[in-house]
């Protein structure tokens, strides 16, 4: 029986992350959840994750923390043996127009957003490149690509995404590791699910395929581009909005 | 353990098979891409707790044993 792959995912407590992890784990693959908020308020997302037979840990860490995430990766590959999927997931929005705009509110956006993306992809590319072999998905948006009033932190750490992406696929493709983005639109969520009807179907009438994505076509993108069936594709962006920037 | 044994380590697991290494033996017959060269000095700097800086310019595996024991000294 072939070993199970092993797949490191950030913010996989939860929402696009969780739906991640469960899509890993149902095609055989060991998930290491790394999420900072507490172990409880995953414990659905990990007990799915047990009920799919399928090896399951919880770390929790702040993926803006360098050293940190340093201990946790090392954690990870003592627990694993390997880490052979990266996703970067974990992030977090503080949207205000730029004139209201904190520099708090820049920091912690783009610390996590981004920072958390690099000191992942630092810590994790070492054991990568001994294997020879390594699959990065880094979780963008299509804000980063057309800009969204309010959100200047956000857009700004989803495009550098892209930017780190390009480079960490040049740099490592050599290493047999491929690094790529996905760039959700608008997904459906606890935060969709509370606008009104009217501001819904404002946002529909940007969307040429009429309707919110759903976390698992997010899964599904992940799943393809960590897949043997992506082995050629690295340096891409695969958005998966619907349409809606095109 | 000597430098030269810690190395021929560090060297064999990033080349992914064991390799015999000496003093004399060049990091051209080893053929060695900078991308190694980087995950090498970086794993050195772990296993020493030294800083060897990011432009150092060797031929053989005897001059960065020298580099390493220089730095271990002056630590």
């Amino acid at each position: 029986m072939a070993e199970n792959r092993v797949a490191l995912i950030t913010g996989a407590g939860r929402g696009i992350g969780a739906k991640i992890a469960l899509t890993l784990a149902a095609d055989k693959t060991d998930i290491a959840v790394v999420d900072y908020s507490d172990e409880a308020a995953a414990k659905e997302t990990m007990d799915a994750l047990s009920a799919l037979g399928v090896k399951a840990k919880y770390y929790r860490c702040d993926v803006s923390d360098y050293s940190a995430v340093k201990t946790v990766v090392d954690t990870v590959v003592k627990d694993f043996g390997k880490i052979d999927i990266l996703v970067n997931n974990a992030g977090v929005t503080a949207d205000k127009l730029l004139l209201r705009m904190e520099e708090a509110d820049w920091d912690r956006v783009l610390n996590i957003n981004l920072k958390g993306c690099f000191n992942l992809i630092k810590h994790v590319t070492p054991y990568m490149m001994r294997k020879r072999y390594g699959r990065i998905v880094s979780i963008s948006s299509v804000v980063g690509m057309m800009g969204n009033a309010g959100q200047a932190n956000y857009a700004a750490s989803k495009a550098g995404v892209i930017g780190l992406t390009k480079t960490v696929a040049k740099e490592f493709g050599p290493r047999g590791i491929t690094a790529n983005a996905v760039a959700p639109g608008f997904v459906k969520t606890a935060m969709t699910d509370a606008l009104s009807e009217e501001q819904k179907q404002a946002m529909y009438k940007l969307i040429p395929l009429g309707t919110l994505g759903e976390t698992e076509d997010i899964a599904n993108a992940v799943k393809f581009l960590t897949s043997d069936a992506a082995r050629y594709i690295t340096g891409v962006v695969l958005k998966v909005d619907g349409g809606m920037y095109i | 353990m000597t430098t030269l044994e810690k190395l021929k380590e560090i060297l064999s697991e990033c080349k992914g098979e064991d390799l015999d290494i000496t003093p004399e033996t060049t990091f051209e017959e080893l053929e060695f891409d900078s991308l190694d060269k980087v995950d090498i000095v970086m794993q050195i700097e772990e296993a020493y707790d030294i800083s060897l800086g990011d432009n150092m310019q060797l031929s053989t595996v005897g001059e960065l044993i020298a580099k390493i024991d220089e730095a271990v000294a002056n630590k």
